[in-house]
């Protein structure tokens, strides 16, 4: 019974503190806490009880656990198709790369509270409750450390950039971005935007940089932590970031509530980096020629 | 929101050398008058205003 309960409390407690809200703002809703706590704890209980199952000769116990697999990919479809139906009726969207990141997430957790309280429940088996507490110990750090995942600020510089016009051509830098064609509307641009350079500190970096979905996960975390003006009829407050097509360096451009130069860097350095978007030229030796 | 027109939706100018063809055409008199049609157009339509920087404004639905 101890094993049992050793390692669903090391299950749960794993869920709980994976289930924080951080900059991906989801889940963002006390229903979508309780069903993903719910699952945390199912999937503990069925990783718990497999040990003392299997002590037994009971080896028919391993396909329960397939059973919980199949029901967790199921999680990451539900996941995924609440958040395509919410994508619909956003101004700024998350983009589809954003949104499957989150749902394999969600599944992926799922696995990882499993396999923390069948360990847990094994060391409860061979070394008693505090050998358990131990390794629950050493599962959730490397659970926190480990599953975090890497964000923009890990692979590139974020530094202020000047928003500018080039007559009716709005531009970050050197970068241009659209035609503007009011006056008015350059004016306001001019004085209350907001822009970034992101530059990829590799060659790496540049080709995540690349991918459209990770931009507009860029765009979309920064218009939600800082605001954005933008409106369905004010296209042109529309947070954008464009490459350079020289040097694959990003600039972002926003139309932010809260001018605030600091926190807009803060923000674009915490995005998540998709695992998506993720590409390494650089493993290959034909990328490492290339970047010579 | 979702199902706009894409493509140039209206033209706005005070040269009316510049522009002909199947687009629906405004001709202004002044600058003022061609800025208050371009802005009011731009709302109605949810569309962008932009310019060609040869006097002609030109409204396109993204």
């Amino acid at each position: 019974m101890i094993v049992i309960l050793a390692g669903t409390m090391a299950g749960i407690l794993t869920r709980l503190l994976l289930l924080k809200l951080d900059y991906r703002q989801y889940p963002g809703y006390p229903h979508g806490y309780i069903s993903h706590f719910s699952l945390g704890a199912i999937a503990s209980a069925l990783g718990a009880v497999a040990v003392p199952a299997l002590m037994n000769k009971d080896f028919t116990a391993f396909t329960f656990l397939a059973l919980a697999a199949q029901q967790f990919r199921e999680i990451r479809n539900i996941e995924r198709q609440t958040l395509e139906n919410l994508e619909e009726t956003r101004l700024e969207k998350r983009g589809k790369d954003y949104i499957e990141g989150i749902a394999r997430t969600f599944e992926a957790r799922n696995y990882l509270v499993m396999g923390t309280a069948f360990i847990t429940s094994i060391a409860a088996m061979l070394a008693g409750i505090w050998g358990a507490a131990a390794m629950a110990l050493i599962l959730i750090l490397f659970s926190k450390t480990f599953m975090a995942g890497k964000n923009i600020g890990d692979i590139c510089e974020v530094v202020p950039a000047q928003v500018h016009f080039k007559n009716s051509l709005l531009c970050v830098n050197e970068i241009d971005f659209m035609s503007v064609g009011l006056p008015e509307m350059r004016q306001k641009i001019q004085h209350e935007a907001l822009g970034v350079m992101i530059k990829p500190k590799n060659d790496n970096a540049r080709a995540t940089l690349h991918d459209l979905g990770q931009r507009m996960a860029i765009t979309h975390t920064v218009a939600l932590v800082m605001g954005s003006k933008k409106e369905v009829d004010i296209p042109e407050f529309t947070p954008l970031a464009r490459k350079n097509p020289d040097t694959g360096e990003i600039a972002l451009y926003i139309m932010p509530v809260e001018k605030d130069m600091t926190s807009l860097i803060m923000a674009v350095q915490r995005t998540p980096l998709l695992e998506s978007a993720r590409v390494k030229p650089l493993k290959t030796q034909a990328g490492r020629i290339a970047a010579d | 929101m979702g199902e706009e027109a894409k493509g140039i939706l209206a033209v706005i100018m005070t040269d009316k050398n510049k522009v002909t063809g199947a687009v629906p055409i405004f001709i202004a008199d002044s600058e003022e008058e061609k800025e208050k049609t371009a802005l009011i157009l731009a709302k109605s339509l949810d569309a962008m205003v932009h310019d060609l920087e040869n006097g002609v404004y030109f409204i396109v639905g993204h």
